[in-house]
Order: C-alpha cells, then structure tokens, then sequence
C-alpha cells in the first residue's frame, strides 16, 4: 500500500510534464523546461531515496526501507529524462559535440559521472545482483552518496548568480551525509569512541 | 474599484495604505501624463498591466529583420530581470504592479546639456521607428522581437557630449521598494551597462519604449531600455533611470559579477565560448533543439564589425 502510493506520487512531475506539453504550456523555452524539471525532479528523488536510512533510525518505521530502491530508480527515471533533453535537444546525437561538452565543461562532466554512477546502481539494484556482488554489493550501492554530492555540484555550477536553490540542496544532502556518519560514530562501542589510558 | 489581489501575497509586497488609497489619483494622473505623451488613452485604468497602443505614427526600418517574430506571450512571459527575481517568469508576476509613471530620466557627466526629463519630455522631439531585431541572450537562446524605440544616436547628438567622453553608461532605477529583489544579495545593484561611444552612436543602437507596437511591458524594461542587436541580451539595461557619459571603460554588471565570463564588449560571437557552454549554436525559442547556428555577431556583422577591425575579440569578449 505504502509502495504504490509512493509510486504513483513518484509519476506525478511526468504526468505533469506530458500533460503540460500536450497543453503547449511549457514556457517560451519548452526545451529548458524540461531540461530543469527533469532534472529537479531526479535530484529529489535522489535526496528522498537519502532520507529513507535516517528517517527509519530516528522513527523505527522499518516499513520505509520498501521504498528505498524505488525511490533510487526513480532518482535514475528522471537523469535519464534529463540525459536524454541534453543529448536530444541541445547536441541532437552529435557525438563530437557532446563529447566537448563533457570534456570541457566541469558542470557537464560532473553530471554526466553522477549519471553513469545512478546506472550502475539501477542496473545492480536486482536480487540477482545483490545476491552475485555478496559484501561488494553494499560497497558499490554506497557510491550513491558519491551521487548525492555530484549532482548538488552539477547544479551549483550551472547556475549565473542566485545560488539560493543549489544552496538549499547541497544543505539537505550535508545533513544526510552528516547523520550517516553521527550514527555510524555513535554506533561505535564507547572505548573506540573515547580512547582512555587503561 | 475593486483591486485584485493574488492570494499569495507577501507582506513585502502589500502596498501601504497612504499609497493605496492615493492609487485612483495615481492611476488617473499617469493615464493623463500617458496621453499628454502621446502614448495614448489607457483603455481601462483597472490593471497597472494592461497592454496600451503606443500612439503613432512609428516608422518601418530597413534594419528590421523579416524572421518570423515570436509571440508577445513568450516575449512578455520569459526575461531575464534579476530585479524582479530570478526564474524566467518571475519578473512577470512580480513587475505587474511596477509604476513607471512619473518617470525621471537624468543625463550627466561629460555632456553639454545635463538635465532631468520626464520621459514624456524626453521622448518627445524623437520619431518611433519599429525595430524588428534578433535577440541573443548569453544562455544561448534568442528571440526576434518587435522593438519599438528611438535611435540612441539621436539622443546623444541632442544631449552633446564633451571631447573627453568616451563611453556612455545606462543605469538602472535602484528602488528597493519597487525592485523587490534588489534588496537580495544576488547582482551589484543598481545594475549598469555601458557602451563605448561609437557603438551607442551606431544606428542599430536603439533606446525601446515599446513592443509590438504597444507601451513596453514591465517586465521587458519599462519604461525605457536599450537594445544592441549585435550584443548578448544583457547588454540591455532595462527601466534605465541615468544615461551618463563618462571617459572610463565602465564595469558594466555582470563583468563585477564574474569577469571570467561576462566582458565588456559582450557581442555575439560563436567562435568565443562561455566558460560553462557553447556559443556556438543557440535555441531559437519556442524550439526544442538548440542547433540553429549562431552568426557572428548575431547576423549583424555587415553593419557592426568595422566598429572592431583590429581588436582581439577573444580578449575582448
């Protein structure tokens, strides 16, 4: 019940999108729109798919776990969209192009790796990945803090002159981050914590 | 009268109550100013934004472009207008009740005839030409929009600068109150551009009053601003409130903003990238693809590139 729930409010910002380019109501710059949409939208879903750990610990509402994965395919659903707008729209298949766009332009490189990192974890997210890649599984899913910070980069680095958003971004995946590794240290037995002379 | 209000009004925005109930008088005065401007009659006083014919006659020019123009919807509905905030259609919603009546212009520094105009005054001894130009924003989208406007070259010629006047700077209002975003931290404000004297004297460069024939909307610039044809978009100083004639190379905005990307110059180039993107093709808006080839200065090369034989344009970007 959960899941589906939050699978259709997942699907919410592409119904809207197709439904306000059926509507021809997508600004002057339809294109951008999208570009930014999309990409907003995969940079939540990302932060949601975060938030899901550190709201389990501190509510011990283990049902939230369900949507983890879900929610990080999510996160992949929207950069594809968003991949797709650059290599569509704005290069139009031009693989040299494109191939400058990233080399050249750090906010273009740093999106495209957070990309290829979100694809290696949605293809790896099955039972049969997790069950083959055994310890190594974990170690490579932790990338999508690697991810969290790449893509709050990729924004801030776009943006003319108001960083505010990004700004507000890079705070949520800060205090993501940040909780991880309070509990990791506190989940510590205490000797290791405070070293004391015997 | 009923005034209508938005439900999601900001304390910040709430006009005082002296200066509401002095609205009817306002509103009536500036439609007078309007007409004694030849700006003609306001068909209703209701909505600060209602779209007002520019009363004629405005000439045709050969420098107009016969590319298709784009919509008045998306003209008047995606500006960059940091004053008003930063989202393309915010300027929009928040410039809707901006007051552009009575409006003072100054021209100072190093000029024969410095003076304060109401813009009516000011505008008056010109002839309004329509200028259909192509509009090339730095984002590397573009537009063609149907200005219509005074030549800058008139003007100066009227004003007379000195000898030792080199550049002219056009300086937008700094009004807190009326530019909500002005009290954010996000530009140096007031915002200032400037060109050299032989560009603002050249015929393309033109001061807009309007568009489409009609009184320029809030959020494009009103109630006067420049336009360079050949320039990226943000060379266009909108609601200027100062035109200064000065010997120094100004620090136009952008340029204090992040000098790496925003120069002086600022002409359409595709052979000089921004730091971050290609110039090298832009999105003739309402398009998806960004693949229509960007001319050298923005197709205006014929008229303009004499005006920079000799200079290294990429040092000069």
């Amino acid at each position: 019940m959960l899941k589906a729930a939050a699978f259709a409010a997942a699907l919410i910002p592409a119904a809207a999108l197709a439904y306000r380019f059926y509507t021809q109501d997508l600004t002057a710059n339809p294109g951008d729109y999208i570009t930014d949409q999309t990409g907003t939208w995969a940079l939540t879903m990302l932060v949601l798919s975060l938030t899901v750990t550190p709201l389990r610990r501190l509510t011990k509402w283990n049902e939230l776990i369900k949507l983890r994965r879900m929610l990080g395919l999510f996160a992949f659903f929207y950069a594809t969209l968003h991949m797709l707008t650059w290599v569509v729209f704005v290069h139009f298949f031009d693989t040299s192009f494109m191939l400058e766009d990233i080399a050249k332009r750090p906010y273009i490189t740093v999106g495209m790796a957070t990309f290829l990192i979100l694809l290696a974890l949605a293809v790896t997210s099955n039972r049969f990945s997790i069950r083959k890649l055994g310890r190594r599984w974990q170690k490579l899913h932790r990338l999508v803090y690697v991810a969290g910070i790449g893509a709050v980069i990729h924004f801030w680095w776009l943006v003319k002159a108001d960083t505010t958003e990004p700004q507000r971004w890079a705070a949520a995946v800060g205090a993501l981050l940040g909780f991880r590794m309070w509990w990791a240290w506190r989940s510590k037995p205490s000797a290791a914590r405070s070293p004391r002379p015997a | 009268m009923l005034i209508r209000k938005a439900p999601d009004v900001r304390s910040s925005e709430i006009t005082p109550k002296d200066v509401y109930l002095r609205r009817r008088e306002f509103l009536q005065a500036s439609a007078a100013a309007m007409v004694a401007a030849g700006f003609g009659a306001l068909p209703g006083v209701s909505e600060a934004q209602a779209r007002v014919k520019l009363k004629g006659p405005i000439k045709k020019s050969s420098f107009s472009t016969t590319e298709k123009v784009n919509l008045y919807e998306h003209v008047t509905s995606y500006n960059n207008f940091y004053e008003f905030g930063t989202d393309k259609t915010d300027p929009k919603a928040n410039a809707r009740n901006f007051k552009t009546t009575p409006w003072t212009l100054e021209v100072e520094g190093m000029v024969a005839k410095p003076a304060k105009y109401q813009l009516e005054d000011f505008i008056k001894p010109f002839a309004l030409e329509e200028r259909i130009y192509r509009m090339r924003c730095v984002e590397a989208w573009s537009m063609v929009i149907p200005w219509v406007g005074i030549p800058l070259k008139d003007v100066i010629d009227k004003v007379q600068p000195t000898g030792s006047a080199k550049f002219v700077e056009f300086i937008t209002l700094h009004d807190t109150a009326r530019m909500p975003y002005q009290k954010a931290d996000i530009l140096d404000w007031p915002y200032v551009e400037g060109l050299r004297l032989d560009e603002a004297r050249h015929p393309l460069s033109i001061l807009a009053v309007g568009i489409y024939d009609e009184v320029l909307p809030p959020q494009n610039g009103a109630p006067i601003r420049l336009v360079v044809p050949w320039k990226y978009g943000f060379k266009g100083g909108k609601s200027i409130a100062k035109i200064r004639f000065v010997d120094k190379q100004p620090r136009n905005t952008w340029q204090v903003m992040q000098a790496s990307e925003y120069g002086f110059y600022a002409n359409v180039n595709p052979q000089v990238d921004h730091p971050r993107w290609s110039q090298a093709r832009e999105r003739r808006l309402p398009d998806l693809l960004a693949t229509t080839r960007t001319q050298m200065f923005n197709g205006y090369a014929d008229q303009v590139a004499s005006l920079y034989s000799g200079m290294d344009l990429r040092k000069n970007y």
